[in-house]
Parts: C-alpha cells; sequence; structure tokens
C-alpha cells in the first residue's frame, strides 16, 4: 500500500527553502541559470525559477531551461530504446551558476549523464545540484547541494513523485514495489514516475 | 525499432517520434559541442552497392556525430562486384562487429533480405534499394516541409491536409515511393506527375492521385512541389523523345515557377540537372529547400540510427 | 512386402481404385500389365496392398530440367530421376538447356544412355530448336529425331524463339518427322531485366514488370504462324489469362497447338514475391489470382492439355541471395502430384481421369513417347503409381528426393502422398521410400538387354 511523505503543500514549501538556499549559497540571483532534467526536473526548475524571482523581485531574468540526458546515459544498450525530450539551454552558459533540477535521486547515472551532456553546451564556473527527493542508495560519487527531502528507502520500494503539471495531482509516496523485486537496472528518474 | 527497411511499414506514431528525435539532433547541430556520445563503441558500415557520395557521407556525419565508429565499405568494384554473394558480404561484416549496416543497393528488396536472412545480427538501414524504397531521403523531405510549415513547432506535428505534387521519373524513383507511403501517413495528399512512359503500370494501391499535365497540377497551387531527377539511361530508351521535350512538358521552369505561390516549397533530392527538370532560378529561389535537405538529412539520419542502434537488441 | 524384389519378381497389386473409381486387384509381370481384375492371384508375387490407394497410370513430365551434362551441381540424370521416381513419374522429358547444348545426336544419345542406365524412369531427351539455344541458325533437328534417341520434341526452353522468322522454318521442317516446337513464350524486348508479373504487386515493389502481354503475344504469333504452316505447336508453362484465351480461339479454330500449365501456376500467386524468398521466383513469373483461376479453368476444359513441372534445380546459393540476383526456376517433380491435386482435384474442377489425362496419357502423345502414356489395361508397359489421396502432410526436406531444395512448397500443407512407382514392371518407389539406385541400375540394366 502506498504511504503518502510529501503533500503538495509540503512540496511547496520545500521548494520554497531550495529556492532560498540557493539565492543564499549563490548571494544573489546574478549569474545564475536553473536547468531542469526532463521531465519532472524541468517543472521544478521553472517552479524554483519563478520562486527565486519572487523573492529577489529586482532579479533580471532569472533564466531557466532544459537539459535531456538521453544521449548521455550509460545504460542505452540495456533497456528499450527511450525517446529523448528536449534540450533548451538559455543563452551561454560559460562563466555561470548553473543549477541542475531533477525530483528524485537514486543511482546517481542521470546526474552524470547530465554533467557530461552540460560540458557539451559549455563551462559553468559552478554546477549545483537540487533534488525533491533522495531516497539513498547511490552508485556514484554523486551528492545533491539542495535536498527537499530525505526519504531512506528500500531498493524493493517505489517512489511515486507527482506534479500537477505533468500528472494531475500531487503528492510523494512509497510503497512496496514488486514482491520480492528490486526495480530493474537501479533506474532513477523513471522510478518516481 | 530493429530496422529502417521502407516507409510503408512506418506507422504515424512511428514516423512522428523519429521527425521529433531528428529535431533533437538538429538541435546538437548548434551548440559548441556538435557530437553526441550516445553510440560510443558501436560500428556502423556503410555498404554501398551503388555510388552515391552524398548519401554515404551524409550517413557517415550522422553516425559520427553519434561518436560510432564509421567503416565505408563501396562495394562497387570490389570482389562483390567480382562474384562475391551478399551472403559472404554480410557474413563477413557480421565477423568484424557491425552494429548497423547503411546499405545501397541496386537490387530492390536486397536490405529486407539482409535483414531476415540470419546472416547478420546488425540492424540494417536501408539507404535506397533499386526502385524500391528509399526511406531516409522521405524522411528529411517530411521533416524539411514540417520544419518549413511550423518552424519552431513542429515536434509533435504531422503534415496533415498538405498538398504534395511529386514530378518526374516516379517508375523508377525509390524517393516517390518512399514519399508516397510517408507523407500520406503524415497527412498529406500526394498527387504524382510524370510522362505516361514514367508511371508504374499499375497504381491502384498507391494512395495518390497521377496525372500527365504539369500545368493543371501548377494551377492547382500545391503547397510542396518536388522535382525528381531525369536519369541519362532513361533518355535513350524511348521513355520520351529527348531532353528538350521533356523538360518543355514536365520541367519546372521559369514560367512555370513564376505561377506557383511564393510560398510554395520547392524540393529535388539532388543531384539536379539544372535546365532539365529545375530551372536555376526555381532551384535557387526563397522556397527552395535543396540545400536545407542536405541538412537535415543528417539529423534525420542521426535519428535513425539512435532509433536502432541505442536499445537493446531485443527492443522492436 | 519383400525388400528385394527384382525386376524377374511379378507383383500383385490388391485392392486398388482406378482413376474411374474401380477397385481391382493388378499383376505386373515381365514389365507388363499382365491382369487386371478381382481376387487375383500369383504365385511367387511381391503383394503390394493397395487399400484406399488410386492407381494412376505412370506419370510423364513433358518439361524437366535434368542439368547434366554440365551443371551437376544442381541436378544429375540420376538424382533427376529419383525425384521423378518419389513423384509418381516414369518418364520425363528433359530439356535441351545443357552443357553442352542438347543440339546435336551425339549429346541426345547421351542422355538417353545416362537416363538407361540410372533406370529409375525414361528419360526422353528434348532437342534444341537453335545451335546453343542461340536463337540464330536450326540445330541438326534431322540427326536428333533419327538417333538412337528419336527425339520428337524441340525447345530453346530458357529462350523464346523470337526471331519470327526462324521459328516458321522450325515449325515446318519438323513436320518432315512429325516433331513438335515447344515455344518458350516470351518476347525478349518486353521483358528485359524483368522480375515478376507486371501489376500493381510490381509497382509498389519496384521491380522490373514481365507483363502478361509478352507471353500473349508470342503465343497469337506462333499459333498463326502453326496454322500458317500446317505445324503442331506446343505451348510451354501459360501463365496467363490472356493466353489462355488465345489458346481457346486458336483451338477453335483447328490449329494444332497443345499447351501445359506447371502445377506451381495453378496454385501460387504474385504475393509471394512480398518477402523476397527467391524460392518464389520463376520464369515465367507467378501471377495474380485470375490468372490461376483461368488456367484452372483452361485446364478443367481441355484448352489447357496437360500439366508439366518445369522442374528447375538450383543449387542453395543460386537462391540465398538478393532477388535480382537469383536463378528463376523450382524444383516440381516431387511435389507435382500433390499440387495438382490441392488446385484443381479439391477444387473439384477435375476428377482422377482427367489428372491421369493430363499427366499421363496427353503428354506421352504430345512427344510421341511409346511405352509410356498407355493408361492401365491388359499388355501395356507395367507403368504405374500409387497414390493415397487421403494422406496430409507438411511438405519438408525430406519430401524431396533430388539434389536441390529450391522448392516453394517447403512448410507448406499439401494433400497426398505417393507411396509407390512401378516402371517396366519393376518398382522404383516402394512403401513411399526409393528404391536404392545400385538395385534399380541391376534390374533396369535387364530389362533393357
Ligand atoms: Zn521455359
Amino acid at each position: 500500500m502506498a504511504r503518502t511523505v510529501l503533500n503538495q503543500a509540503d512540496i511547496a514549501r520545500a521548494l520554497t527553502r531550495i529556492s532560498h538556499e540557493i539565492l543564499e549559497s549563490n548571494r544573489g540571483a546574478e549569474n545564475l541559470v536553473i536547468l531542469g532534467i526532463p521531465t519532472r526536473g524541468v517543472v521544478l526548475a521553472r517552479r524554483i525559477a519563478e520562486t527565486i524571482q519572487r523573492i529577489e523581485p529586482t532579479a533580471t531574468n532569472v533564466r531557466v531551461g532544459s537539459l535531456d540526458v538521453t544521449m548521455y546515459r550509460d545504460d542505452l544498450g540495456h533497456t528499450r530504446t527511450r525517446t529523448p525530450s528536449r534540450t533548451l539551454v538559455p543563452g551561454s552558459i560559460d562563466g555561470v551558476t548553473v543549477v541542475l533540477v531533477d525530483d528524485v535521486l537514486y543511482s546517481g547515472r542521470t546526474i552524470r549523464a547530465a554533467l557530461d551532456a552540460l560540458g557539451d553546451h559549455g563551462r559553468p564556473t559552478i554546477v549545483r545540484l537540487a533534488v525533491l527527493v533522495d531516497r539513498g542508495h547511490r552508485e556514484l560519487p554523486i551528492r545533491a547541494d539542495f535536498v527537499g527531502k530525505n526519504l531512506p528507502s528500500s531498493t524493493a520500494e517505489r517512489i511515486n513523485l507527482h506534479l500537477l503539471e505533468v500528472d494531475g495531482d500531487e503528492f510523494v509516496s512509497i510503497d512496496g514495489g514488486p514482491p520480492g523485486g528490486e526495480h530493474p537496472d537501479g533506474v532513477d528518474t523513471e522510478a518516481a514516475s | 525499432m530493429r530496422h529502417l527497411l521502407s516507409t510503408k511499414g512506418l506507422s504515424q506514431g512511428e514516423a512522428i517520434r523519429l521527425l521529433d528525435i531528428a529535431e533533437d539532433m538538429a538541435d546538437v547541430a548548434d551548440r559548441e559541442v556538435k557530437k553526441l556520445p550516445t553510440l560510443r563503441g558501436k560500428t556502423v558500415v556503410n555498404l554501398f552497392f551503388e555510388d552515391s557520395t552524398r548519401t554515404r557521407i551524409s550517413f557517415e556525419a550522422a553516425a559520427k556525430r553519434l561518436s560510432a565508429d564509421v567503416i565505408n565499405f563501396s562495394a562497387k568494384g570490389s570482389s562483390v562486384s567480382k562474384g562475391e554473394s551478399l551472403k559472404d558480404t554480410a557474413q563477413t561484416l557480421a565477423a568484424m562487429g557491425a552494429d548497423g549496416v547503411v546499405i545501397r543497393h541496386p537490387a530492390s528488396g536486397a536490405p529486407h533480405v539482409l535483414a531476415e536472412s540470419g546472416w547478420i545480427d546488425a540492424g540494417i538501414i536501408n539507404a535506397g534499394d533499386g526502385t524500391h524504397e528509399h526511406p531516409t531521403q522521405a524522411l528529411l523531405d517530411a521533416f524539411t516541409i514540417r520544419r518549413r510549415l511550423h518552424r519552431g513547432a513542429a515536434r509533435g506535428k504531422g503534415l496533415d491536409g498538405v498538398t504534395v505534387t511529386i514530378v518526374g521519373d516516379i517508375l523508377h524513383s525509390r524517393v516517390a515511393r518512399s514519399n508516397l507511403w510517408l507523407l500520406t501517413t503524415l497527412g498529406a495528399h500526394v498527387t504524382l506527375i510524370a510522362p505516361p512512359t514514367l508511371l508504374p503500370m499499375d497504381m491502384s494501391g498507391w494512395p495518390a492521385e497521377s496525372g500527365f499535365d504539369l500545368d493543371a497540377a501548377i494551377d492547382a497551387g500545391p503547397d510542396v512541389v518536388m522535382m525528381l531527377r531525369i536519369q541519362q539511361e532513361r533518355m535513350n530508351a524511348a521513355f520520351f523523345p529527348n531532353s528538350r521535350e521533356y523538360s518543355r512538358r514536365w520541367g519546372l521552369d521559369d514560367e512555370r515557377f513564376g505561377r506557383l505561390a511564393p510560398t510554395t516549397i520547392v524540393m529535388h533530392p539532388g543531384p539536379m540537372n539544372r535546365g532539365l527538370e529545375i530551372s536555376s532560378a526555381a532551384a535557387d529561389s526563397a522556397g527552395s529547400t535543396v540545400r536545407e535537405q542536405v541538412a537535415n538529412g543528417v539529423s534525420v539520419r542521426m535519428a535513425a540510427l539512435y532509433l536502432l542502434l541505442s536499445g537493446d537488441r531485443e527492443d522492436s | 512386402m519383400s525388400s528385394d524384389s527384382t525386376a524377374s519378381t511379378p507383383y500383385l497389386i490388391r485392392g486398388a481404385t482406378l482413376p474411374d473409381g474401380a477397385l481391382t486387384d493388378l499383376v505386373l509381370a515381365d514389365g507388363r500389365i499382365a491382369e487386371i481384375g478381382s481376387g487375383l492371384s500369383r504365385a511367387g508375387a511381391t503383394v503390394v496392398d493397395a487399400a484406399g490407394l488410386i492407381a494412376l497410370p505412370g506419370l510423364v513430365d513433358l518439361h524437366t530440367h535434368l542439368r547434366e551434362p554440365g551443371f551437376e551441381q544442381s541436378e544429375t540424370i540420376l538424382t533427376g530421376s529419383q525425384a521423378a521416381a518419389v513423384g509418381g513419374f516414369t518418364s520425363v522429358f528433359a530439356m535441351a538447356n545443357t552443357s553442352p547444348v542438347q543440339d546435336t545426336a551425339g549429346v541426345v544419345d547421351q542422355v538417353l544412355a545416362l537416363g538407361e542406365r540410372a533406370g529409375y524412369v525414361t528419360v526422353q531427351p528434348i532437342g534444341a530448336v537453335t545451335v546453343g539455344l542461340a536463337g540464330e541458325r536450326l540445330a541438326e533437328l534431322g540427326a536428333m529425331a533419327t538417333s538412337r534417341a528419336r527425339v520428337r520434341v524441340f525447345s530453346d526452353d530458357g529462350f523464346c524463339v523470337s526471331d519470327p522468322l526462324l521459328m516458321r522454318r522450325a515449325l515446318e521442317y519438323v513436320k518432315a518427322f512429325d516433331g513438335v516446337v515447344a515455344q518458350h513464350s516470351q518476347e525478349p524486348r518486353l521483358t528485359e531485366k524483368a522480375q515478376m508479373n507486371e501489376g500493381a504487386l510490381s509497382s509498389e515493389l519496384g521491380m522490373v514488370g514481365w507483363p502478361a502481354v509478352a507471353e500473349e503475344s508470342i503465343i497469337a504469333r506462333d499459333v498463326l504462324l502453326a496454322e500458317h504452316v500446317g505445324s503442331r505447336l506446343h505451348v510451354c508453362h501459360v501463365s496467363t489469362a490472356g493466353s489462355v484465351d488465345v489458346i481457346r480461339w486458336a483451338k477453335a479454330r483447328g490449329i494444332q497447338v497443345t499447351a501445359e500449365a506447371t502445377p506451381h501456376h495453378l496454385l501460387l500467386t504474385e504475393d509471394l514475391v512480398v518477402g523476397y524468398d527467391a524460392r518464389f521466383k520463376v520464369n515465367p513469373p507467378l501471377r495474380r489470382r485470375e490468372d490461376v483461376d483461368a488456367l484452372r479453368a483452361g485446364l478443367a476444359d481441355g484448352t489447357i492439355d496437360i500439366v508439366a513441372t518445369d522442374h528447375a534445380p538450383h543449387p542453395v546459393e543460386a537462391k540465398d541471395c538478393e532477388w535480382d540476383a537469383a536463378a528463376n526456376g523450382m524444383v516440381g517433380l516431387e511435389s507435382a502430384l500433390s499440387v495438382v491435386h490441392a488446385a484443381v482435384v479439391d477444387t473439384g474442377l477435375l476428377d482422377w481421369t482427367d489428372i491421369a489425362r493430363v499427366l499421363s496419357r496427353t503428354p506421352a502423345r504430345i512427344g510421341r513417347l511409346s511405352g509410356q502414356g498407355q493408361g492401365l489395361i491388359v499388355g501395356a508397359p507395367a507403368e504405374l503409381t500409387l497414390y493415397d489421396p487421403a494422406a496430409s502432410r507438411v511438405f519438408g526436406r525430406g519430401n524431396l528426393a533430388g539434389k536441390s531444395a529450391n522448392s516453394p512448397y517447403l512448410a507448406m500443407s499439401l494433400p497426398g502422398r505417393v507411396l509407390a512407382t512401378f516402371h517396366r514392371g519393376y518398382a522404383t518407389v516402394l512403401d513411399g521410400a526409393l528404391r536404392p539406385a545400385a538395385e534399380i541400375a541391376a534390374v533396369g540394366g535387364r530389362t533393357h538387354g
């Protein structure tokens, strides 16, 4: 049975906190590019950008975009062919601070792919990572700078993360997953869908 | 997708998915690094039994932008033309570890035979087989039309209601056949115009109108006019009296071009016979997509290679 | 049944069904049908239980490619004879496109001798019409006619005698020895590089079409020539509805024309080409459903006189390739009777008496072959086959007895099965199994002594 761990208000609060933390660590909204990883990371990135704009009304256009990592994944030969999503990098990212935004941080392989993809678009000064949920079980030396909720889970459990713009409702829940089994290939963003 | 052998077998969903991925691939060309690591470690063989530098380099560029290793095997003038069979060639490529084979062959159906034979496990892309199909050419044509019509908002769209008139040697054209199936699958209306000798004898199964009168077709105001190349060899085989008469009746000359609406898209798969099937003014006009077609060819072929070679080989 | 049956052993066939449906016993002795009737007995005879089996006169194939001399990797006269016996045949006419071509008395006599040595069937050589099948000069037709092989059928099959003057001369010349010209009707200019039937499917597949008119125009020309010079014409492998119409018209006019249809043109259609499996590549090509129906109707009303296999063996490499590069032709001897059964008997168009006519009596008569096609009558040569019409099988490689496997019927379900074949009174097939070559050569050699 699924157990809800974050409701819509919890998610809003978490994103507001993350927005504040980003501003604090960047000392303002200058030279900031927020890139979401499709699909839900893009939604979260947009919300964070809006929140930052609200907190710092003087900030001239907080740049937000999307960074698809499909072509950079290390498991392409092991799963069904994935349909890539659109990459939209707003202007040059040379010399700026890029905040990557994803919904669930799991093995870390998606973020590894995102870092490679980012490098092909330019050379940011700093790259940070924001996630709504960190469920542990990293397979690479990667950690998030801004986390909405740490959610220790077993690999057999399934994290459901719904957002209004994509799913029509909004919550984070956890359930037992398939009996006796792990999710195939330790997929991370997909585990949230 | 296991192989790309024809457009006849493509569903609308599959076709749009491929065109959408081609949009992503086209975006890569605008980046600082114009290369993706996607097919690192994969080997793509360009197996060409006919000369076609244009198509070969387009596939080569596509494969290299996806970081695949590319081997060019020009079978013309090699042991193959001296009697080595397609089977032996295929088994050689299999032994070399080819993951994908891009094949151009003068015999209709040769890519199909290669894909079904069991001689090789690679994904097969048909780069033109006889007078049968040339699916990536049709895909790049559809991609080009869609981009012209919808600009940046092309993703997810078909070609509903678009009228396309294809003119020339339909009988011997694999480009015409692939476009016929793909464009109609995407919702376009296709009209085929040719001398009676260069239309297939029985087109009852073809979802297209056909006729002999280019002037009437021009006056109908099509959204797209696609001119096909007239091969030199047709002129010596009584398909029409001579190039002058062909040009006068079925060429897109300045006068006919002038009667087209300014928004009409003028296409040609190349290489062009300027002054024969198309005038220079038409080929170089703002409505002409001849150069775009070349650039889009790389994007579409990247998308095809990605779809064939990125998933595990069970995926179909 | 005894396994060491020899020529000297009589056979008592019990309870067979004759083509007209009557039940009977038959005794075969001294190479002839010795007795027909019920309740027969014969001391020392090998008894064959034929309950439920149809006894047909030994089948005669007017159109077989045995490939020897010259193409022994595809077939030899021995292996082709074995394929024939397994299919219920007791005689085959061997087409002339060997290497060297059967265009001289020496080559046709060699083929005849190799056939006799194999001993499974009567191998009757066909002579080429033109030297080297080149369509330029007449071959030594008279020398072949008077050779030991007594050639009566002349054909450049594989090629059309397209030169109208040469065709006229050939038709006229063979009158001297009651010969017949068997024409492969294919206008060469209309079929350059042709790959399949011309129509909607060839348009879609982008294959060069083989138009029906290329066959029909040659047949029309040839029947008029045959009428003009008063000669016999035989039309090989008729494949189109229009051809049937032309031949029907010619016969109504009294022209001496006979025609054959192949089993594959009576059963298969062009849509099999879609998968580019070269086993379905044949010349003339597989046609439309309408053509198949017209051929069946023509066979039923006598416009088409006979069924002939056009058995055309090819090695694996000639078919395991792209369509354009593949050779034309299908093996057909082993499957012929089952295919005809499916195409025209099961569909109610022909009965078994008709089958005896179109696959035995008439082909022997067209080819002027004595000792064959005389039917199941007392005193006739003991040439017959026992066929189980109730059997059904998925046709496979194991059902082929020749050297090549280019059968279009592999993995297809076909009715019926040949269980025994008798040639000159000895069994070439018994209990559904081919008798060994050494045994056949021994008994066959004696009967030729
Ligand atoms: Zn023939």
